[in-house]
């Protein structure tokens, strides 16, 4: 559809790109990415014909851009500015309807039926039909980039070239812009190439990336391929990491802030943060912790500060328990949204809890056990579903830094040392006889403090892994202990 | 409520202004030619125009006294007004628009100031060339606009080789404040043409006669015809060069025609009457705030009421202390920037509202 083939150019006494070639497909989605002063605007400017190219040629359907006129050029390729200047009040369907422009020929060409149509399914499909006679320049800034996008879609191009185009807009204009143009390269096989400035977004929305460097490619491919993070720490010169989407299989590129210097401050965690009552036992640090966990609130993966494990009669029962644990939260003055919570039907009394160290590193381990329930996960078929009290809620803290991988094998260790406690204890499943592995509601929170010792593994035998499988069984045994003693008064 | 429906009406309504601007402007004519120190029955001009003008049989005789009138003082003086006012209007309206500025006017460019200086030259020194004779002024400062233009041009072009619209507005104000040291150092040496000077220079339009129709007229259709046919452009372009380009406009070409269409205008409407201001500012900026601002209107819609309102600044001058005749020059400001203040605020309240 598009080539642009060794394209060197820029302004006199200043050559921006050199010798630039890529290709583009019909109904494909480009995105130009690079930091300031790559030759973003150049090339885009290149493209749409306002710059000539110093040598090399862009070609679109295998004509040379120099070969067409304004006209014809304006017939295959539309360009959405990032802004346009407003130096008259014009009204909505006068700005779009200048779109036909290139399309009339001589000088006493009519308005013809066609030309009401197109101006008004344009309208339409960029919801601005509504106000199709008010004035552009008393619209709001993600309205008047619809009617400049009304008009580029007016000129029925081939091709959409786009500046920034969710510059200045607020999110859910962005998404809908995008959206919309996502939907038209597919249904109508409209080309569109466009400028991004947001990395996540160009590689959520684009088929390829374009990645310039100082004027020249760095790599043109699928934005998965382009968006590495040693590759995007180069080329912009600043600390980021790429994490997956957390819903679309695309990646995200995320800056990480200077660390402040009180940040640094080591603060280990340990019992001197930890205080309960009968009601409810309660961590909180001073920084957030990342955490891998399930629990009633906070679960999944995130960032929290306040860590509460709270007690609820047996009888507890309620519809809505997540929304009864934020009001019982706030009611205790704790921010629902900074906080992981549990729930258990055991005394708090008997928590278990200590403070493992070896090398550099330490874990303390929090649990309160309760094995009314017990069930032998390998037959849980056996058992009707009747949720019963009785769970092992288990903390394990780790003053390192840990990968996510870490993090998995964590709560692999620490459960198979929960298991081997419940054998050691000859719990047994009531249902089966057999050796129970665990209570059906058991929950697990594992929360790095993501400062200090890099720890990349936490399988059994390494350093983590010892630590937390020693302190796991230790406090899941006395809590166990404790727990039966309470029983069997 | 009525009101903002009758003024939805209008705006909508591609005809009504239309009507409303022919209507000002044989209002005008008619009463440009019928008041005077001898007052013509309006009656009596349709007749004259009957005859005289368009040649046709007539029963009744007219007083020649009123023929003469009419016909060599009246007729020509009103038509004259009507070309000036009509020129300086369009080509205000599209500088406005290719400038993108509303506060541009026809010498934005330096255009009069260059005709200006034709004409002192000639008064100064007071010249005469051969063949053209007691048109010597006009003649010369036509010239010496249309060199002004390709100076202008010629300078902005080696400043940057893509005349971007900035760069013509600043050397045109160079070239403005030039040549206008040179009319003041010629005003300050000049004896007894200064009033001669002065008089011009606020403009006129008085004893003209049919022969100043005649070296107007052909820049006035020319430049008239390029501005006409440049009006979707001219749309294309008050959105920015490169989105006009980016519509499909081959803007470096257009906008030299556009440039030298309201060059020429200005400069024949300078040479025959002086530097009138005001009218190319306001009269476009008026049809605008009226009647919106798509050039396929603005301009025809300008040229109606440039016309109209120059014939009613000239009757006013000439009458308004009779015998005496004002400079038309101040008249035209006098008249124009209160009614143009009341216009801008009302509108502004009504936008509000």
């Amino acid at each position: 559809m598009l080539s642009v083939n060794h394209v060197t150019g820029g302004y006199p006494g200043h050559e921006v790109l050199h010798d630039l070639s890529f290709d583009v497909q019909k109904g494909e989605l480009l995105g130009i990415v690079g930091p300031n002063g790559s030759g973003k605007t150049t090339i885009f400017k290149v493209i749409s014909g306002i710059l000539k190219a110093q040598s090399g040629e862009v070609t679109i359907k295998g004509k040379s851009i120099s070969k067409y006129s304004a006209k014809q050029l304006a017939k295959v390729l539309a360009v959405l500015p990032q802004h346009a200047e407003q130096a008259f009040p014009y009204t909505v369907k006068e700005t779009v309807s200048l779109g036909r422009y290139a399309h009339h020929t001589g000088w006493f060409q009519m308005w013809s039926e066609h030309d009401e149509a197109v101006v008004q399914k344009t309208m339409e499909q960029t919801g601005i039909k509504a106000f199709q006679d008010n004035y552009v320049n008393e619209l709001s800034g993600g309205e008047r980039q619809r009617v400049f996008l009304a008009q580029a879609l007016a000129q029925e191009p081939e091709i959409l070239l786009l500046d920034e185009p969710t510059n200045h807009l607020d999110l859910s204009y962005q998404k809908e812009l995008l959206d919309l143009l996502k939907k038209w390269t597919r249904e109508q096989g409209l080309t569109v190439i466009s400028i991004f400035h947001d990395l996540n977004l160009a590689g959520l929305y684009c088929d390829r990336l374009l990645l310039l460097e100082e004027g020249k490619i760095n790599k043109h491919n699928k934005p998965n391929e382009v968006l590495e993070e040693g590759r995007i720490q180069s080329v912009y010169r600043t600390h980021i990491e790429k994490h997956p989407h957390p819903t679309v299989p695309k990646p995200q590129m995320l800056l990480l802030p200077e660390k402040r210097a009180e940040d640094l401050d080591d603060l280990l965690i340990d019992n001197r943060l930890l205080k309960y009552d009968d009601d409810m036992i309660m961590l909180e640090t001073p920084f957030p912790l990342r955490t891998m966990s399930s629990g009633v609130v906070g679960s999944g993966t995130g960032w929290y500060k306040s860590f509460v494990n709270r007690r609820v009669s047996k009888n507890y029962s309620c519809l809505n328990h997540r929304e009864e644990m934020r009001a019982y939260l706030r009611k205790r003055g704790i921010d629902p949204f900074e906080t992981v919570g549990m729930m258990t039907a055991v005394c708090l009394e008997d928590v278990s809890y200590r403070l493992i160290e070896e090398d550099d590193v330490s874990v303390f381990i929090v649990v309160t056990a309760g094995i009314g329930n017990a069930v032998d996960a390998s037959r849980s078929a056996e058992h009707v579903y009747a949720p019963l009290p009785g769970t092992i809620n288990t903390w394990v803290f780790v003053n390192g830094s840990l990968t996510d991988e870490a993090f998995i094998q964590s709560i692999m260790t620490a459960t198979e040392s929960k298991v081997k406690v419940l054998h050691d204890h000859d719990v047994k499943d009531s249902v089966t006889g057999s050796y129970a592995t665990g209570t059906p509601t058991d929950s697990i929170l594992i929360a790095s403090s993501q400062r200090g010792k890099h720890l990349p593994y936490a399988g059994t035998i390494t350093t983590l892994g010892k630590l937390i499988s020693q302190g796991v069984y230790t406090c899941t045994s006395e809590a166990l202990k404790n727990y039966r003693e309470r029983m069997s008064v | 409520m009525l009101k903002r429906f009758t003024l939805m009406f209008l705006l909508n309504n591609k005809v009504v202004p239309y009507l409303i601007a022919i209507g000002l402007l044989i209002g005008a004519m008619l009463l440009g030619i019928s008041i005077g120190t001898v007052s013509v029955p309006i009656p009596t001009i349709l007749q004259l125009i009957w005859t005289e003008v368009l040649h046709l049989p007539s029963r009744t005789e007219t007083d020649p006294m009123f023929t003469t009138i009419v016909m060599d003082i009246r007729l020509p003086r009103v038509i004259l007004s009507a070309l000036v006012g009509a020129s300086l209007a369009v080509a205000g309206a599209a500088f406005q628009g290719l400038l993108r500025n509303p506060l541009a006017d026809p010498y934005v460019l330096g255009v009069s100031s260059g005709a200006s200086v034709g004409a002192v030259l000639v008064l100064f020194f007071n010249l005469s060339l051969p063949v053209v004779g007691m048109f010597t002024l006009p003649v010369m400062s036509i010239t010496a606009s249309i060199i002004t233009i390709f100076l202008v041009l010629f300078f902005a072009r080696q400043i940057e080789r893509s005349m971007r619209v900035e760069t013509i507005i600043l050397t045109g104000i160079v070239f403005s404040s030039f040549l206008g040291s040179l009319l003041s150092l010629m005003i300050a040496l000049t004896g007894e043409e200064l009033r001669q000077i002065i008089g011009w220079l606020l403009g006129s339009v008085s004893m003209r006669g049919w022969e100043y129709i005649a070296i107007i007229l052909p820049f006035f259709v020319i430049g008239t015809a390029i501005l006409l046919f440049s009006s979707k452009e001219l749309n294309a372009m008050s959105f920015g060069e490169e989105r006009a380009q980016h519509i499909g406009v081959n803007v470096a070409r257009r906008k030299l025609w556009i440039l030298l269409g309201g060059s020429i205008l200005t400069g024949g409407a300078v040479a025959v009457s002086g530097t009138i201001g005001f009218v190319g500012l306001v009269i476009p900026h008026l049809t605008r705030l009226l009647w919106g601002p798509d050039h396929r209107h603005l301009l025809p819609l300008s040229i109606l009421l440039g016309a109209a309102f120059l014939i009613v600044t000239d009757l006013i001058s000439r009458i308004i202390i009779s015998p005496t005749e004002l400079p038309i020059g101040v008249i035209t400001s006098l008249i124009g920037a209160p009614v143009f203040a009341i216009i801008l605020i009302r509108r502004r309240k009504e936008r509000r509202g």
